[in-house]
This record gives structure tokens, sequence and C-alpha cells, in this order.
């Protein structure tokens, strides 16, 4: 039998710690519905998302009763509805109307995949599509939306890159405090099983119907950490390994069950730290329990480094498959270390950018004044674009240019979202740098072969 | 469905057969029981079996939430996979 100090570590780590598995998402391959017009389309999206999806909700809460682990997110990833719209130039809306319609009827929180995927070059269709995706998000409730612009074997389109800076802003613009813009967001190496929103799509290389989960547990290592102030760097990052070892066996576990009883693929387990705006739950506080005065401060992104690390190879030993995006997610919004430190001026978006070069993903949920010209947001989309090009590694933008609102105010998205205050943007312009279109050519080592 | 059943709370008379009562009536069968005192508190570790109780699992854990406030101590119930998976490699 467990050992009753093994069982009470177990308890504490949800009760005290708030562990959690933060999503169960089920991946829908859509390419069997695509028909003739674009109403018969619909119509055949909604109905195999609610047949397949239909237990989602009803599975999570199970098990979240039976391992005593609460299972926060129900969520849903399709095919990149790009696929599906090709052939309806114009008339994308009536697609991202029938996701978030079957959304609401099954009950999940989000659905993910009004997707494109142009990091070479943009189809005619791929362009209206990307066009359509400011009123897609203004018109539903559910239906996050991506596109992946740059690749490392692809490089980075920058014609995309030019046209997601006024994506961006214009999502933000239509949309109450910018909400809009918080379920878009742009990657470079999108990854095809990310179980995490806004950017989750169901990638084309993927299988009918896929289980992924994602794990969460800021809040259990720097618990972990709190019980070794004096310990070495080398300890720390022990420490870090095998707890992340213990939260990804319980989303293994899950992920198992899960995909048995929803009848579907067993996908991955994402090894994410995923904070949330409760106190306790902090990716920014693991790096201040290591040693730093405040996030933001030199040596943060040393810490980012250990931590990210340390996660991936604790849960890599956890699990028999694991993907997504896999590290520590520094979204400024949901994480209550990060909002205090951009509050004080700890942290700028430079610093944050540095940051996104040995994390798991990149900038995400920050905050920037409403009057931002859209070069700038591309110009930014393409610096962390580089990042993820260059490095061989996923990163990503969700940027909120808040409508009306400038430095030294406040945004409250409400729930997992939470809040963020304004950031100061670089103000000298890059515009002549974003207007010139064409592409950024894939490194040298991108070419691999 | 074999569970683990753990009662954390301070020390009083009568909790193990306040405990065992519930569990008996809704014919849930106890086959390993340990107690110690953790750090001054009262610390009670149970397997159990609920494959053949009359209720769901969320109503026998209601139940046991409701008699764990009344008489003072926080009890859990979770399927012994969920250990087994975080501790045993």
């Amino acid at each position: 039998m467990i050992k009753t100090n093994e069982i009470i570590e177990t308890i504490n780590m949800v009760e005290k710690e708030h562990f959690d598995i933060r999503t169960i998402t089920m991946g829908i391959s859509l390419f069997g519905c695509i028909k003739d017009t674009v109403k018969d389309t619909a119509n055949a999206v909604y109905d195999l998302i609610c047949r397949r999806g239909q237990n989602i909700v009803k599975v999570a809460n199970d098990l979240s009763v039976e391992y005593g682990v609460p299972v926060v997110n129900k969520r849903v990833s399709v095919t990149p509805a790009s696929f599906l719209t090709a052939k309806f130039i114009g008339e994308e809306l009536e697609i991202a109307l029938a996701l978030d319609k079957a959304a609401k009827e099954i009950g999940i929180d989000f659905i993910g995949g009004y997707s494109a995927l142009v990091h070479k070059s943009m189809t005619k269709a791929e362009e209206s599509f990307i066009n359509s995706i400011p009123e897609v998000l203004s018109k539903t409730e559910r239906l996050c939306s991506s596109v992946n612009v740059g690749s490392t074997r692809a490089g980075i389109n920058m014609d995309a890159v030019r046209l997601i800076g006024e994506i961006v802003k214009k999502s933000a613009d239509i949309t109450v405090d910018g909400l809009g813009a918080a379920k878009f967001v742009v990657f470079c190496n999108a990854v095809e099983d990310n179980p995490f929103m806004a950017g989750a799509f169901h990638g084309v290389g993927e299988g009918d119907c896929t289980i992924n989960v994602g794990v969460s547990g800021p809040g259990v290592v720097q618990h972990a950490l709190k019980a070794i102030p004096n310990a070495s760097i080398t300890e720390l990052a022990e420490v870090v390994k095998k707890t992340a070892f213990k939260i990804t066996r319980v989303g293994n576990l899950v992920l198992d069950e899960a995909s048995k009883r929803l009848n579907a693929e067993r996908g991955i387990v994402d090894l994410s730290l995923a904070p949330t705006p409760v106190i306790g739950d902090s990716v920014g506080h693991i790096l201040e329990e290591m040693g730093l005065e405040e996030v933001g401060c030199h040596g943060t992104t040393a810490c980012l480094a250990l931590l990210n690390d340390a996660v991936k190879k604790g849960g890599v030993m956890a699990c028999s498959n694991v993907g997504g995006l896999s590290g520590a997610f520094i979204p400024v919004s949901e994480d209550i270390g990060m909002i205090n430190a951009a509050d004080s001026g700890s942290l700028t978006l430079s610093k944050l950018e540095a940051m996104t070069a040995v994390c798991s993903v990149g900038i995400d949920m920050v905050a920037i004044p409403g009057d931002t010209p859209a070069s700038t947001i591309s110009a930014l989309i393409a610096d962390e674009m580089a990042i993820g090009m260059v490095n061989n590694k996923t990163t990503a933008v969700r940027i909120i240019p808040v409508p009306g609102k400038t430095v030294g105010e406040y945004v409250e998205f409400g729930g997992l979202l939470g809040r963020a205050p304004i950031m100061p943007v670089h103000n000298k312009s890059a515009e002549k740098f974003i207007s010139r279109g064409g592409r950024i050519p894939a490194p040298i080592h991108g070419n691999k072969n | 469905m074999k569970c683990v059943l753990t009662v954390i709370g301070k020390d009083k008379p009568g909790i193990i057969a306040k405990v065992s009562t519930l569990l008996a009536n809704n014919n849930v069968n106890i086959e390993d029981i340990s107690q110690t005192i953790m750090q001054s508190t009262f610390t009670m570790i149970m397997l159990v079996n609920i494959s053949n109780s009359g209720v769901t699992m969320q109503e026998l854990k209601e139940n046991l939430k409701e008699l764990g406030e009344e008489i003072g101590v926080s009890i859990h119930l979770q399927h012994e996979d969920v250990f087994d998976a975080m501790h045993r490699v």
C-alpha cells in the first residue's frame, strides 16, 4: 500500500497547491465534413463535433470525482478551418458560427482551430480567411483562432506578419476591452497536438479523433522549492524534475482513462506549467522562490531556462507520449507574479522577449496601448517569430492593444484570462521594414537534409 | 473500484466508528486500515472497495464531506490509481 506521507502529499497538492489537470482537449479531424456548399459543410461540422464530443464534459467530470484532481477545462480542437473554407471565399463566418454553436451545445469552454498555416506563403483563400478573423472573433464566444506565419524550415512569411498586425488591432478594436485579440495567437513552428488555448488546432498529420491532456501545477513546484530554501541550483533542478514527474504521471493516467472512455486515440500529455491569476499558482513566483527579488530582474532568463528544462526532463520520463508546447508558460495577465512585476516596472516587454527564447511559448496575454500602430505589432511579432525560427522552437504572440487605454491603466478580462497592466511598447517605428513584404529566408540550420 | 479514503483532523473519540458506520450503511467494504498521529494531527488511511456501493462515488463523497464537517475532520475519497501513478515508477 502507498505510504501515508505520500497520500498526504498528493492531497496537499490539490488542496493547498492548486494542482489540477488544466485541460482535456479532444482533437477532431474535420476533413470529412467538406461538402459542396458552405451550408452543408457547416452542418456537417456541427453534427460531427456534437457526436464526437458529446461526452467530453461528463467524462472529465467523472475523472475529476474519481481521482480527486480537478479537471479545469474541457476543450475541442479541430482541423485548421482554412482547409474547410478554401472553396467558400467570403463565407468563412458560417463555418465559424457552426464551430461556436457546437462548442456551446456540448458544454465545453473553448474550441480551437479557426486557424491557417501560412508559414511559407498564402493562397487567396487563406488571405480571405485571415481577413475574416476579427469579425469571427467578435461574433463568436468560445472560438479561438491562430495563424502560423513562420517555421525553421520555411522562414518567416512577412506578408502574413504585416497582415496579422492589422488583424490583431482590428480584432481588439471591435470587441470590448480588446477581448477578441485575447482569443487569437500567431505562431512560429506551431505544434499540431497542443491542447492549450488559444493556439490549439488538430494538425493535418493527426488521426480522426485524439485526446490530449495539459497538466499544470506551478503552485506544486513553488511549494517544493519553498521546502529547500538553502539548496544549491543543482538541487533546485532536481526537485523541479521530481515534482514535474509526479504531476505528469497524473496527467498520463487521466489521458489513458479519458481516451478509453471517449473512444478516441491516446494522444499526448503537454507538460506545461500553466499559471492562473490565483495566488499560489504563479510561474513568476517560482522564479522568485529561486532567489529573484522580482521577476523581470537580471537572472530571470537563467531561472526560467532552468525551470523549463527541468520540467521537461521530469515529465518526459513520466509519460509515453509527450507533446504540445511542454514547458513553462509566462502569460502576463494570467499570473499574479507577472502582473505585479509588470505593474512595478520590473518586467518589461524586452525582458519578456528574452524569456521566450528559453521557455515554452512566447509573448502571451500582454496588454499594450490601444493606439499602438499595426506595424509596431507586426514588428513585435516578427521579432518573436525570429526567435522561434532560429532556435528551432515554438514561439507565439498573443497581444492585446486595448482600445482607449494606455500605460498606467489596467484591463480586466476576468476568469482564467485575468487582468493586466497596459505595458509600454517601443515608440520608434519599424513601418518601413514591415511594409517591404516578402519572406525572411529559413536559417541555414533549417536546411538539415 | 478500490479507493483510498483519508481522514485528517483533530483526534477525538468516535471518528473511526462514525466513518465506518457511514461506509457500512452504503455497503462499502474496508479492505485495509491504518491510523497514525502525524505532526499532532489524526491521520487515518483506509483502502475501501466501493464496487457494491448503492450510491455513486460523487454521492458517497458528498456524504463523507458532510460527516467530516460534522465531526471536524477533512475526508477525501480517491481512486487508488492516482497514488500509484504519482508515487510508483
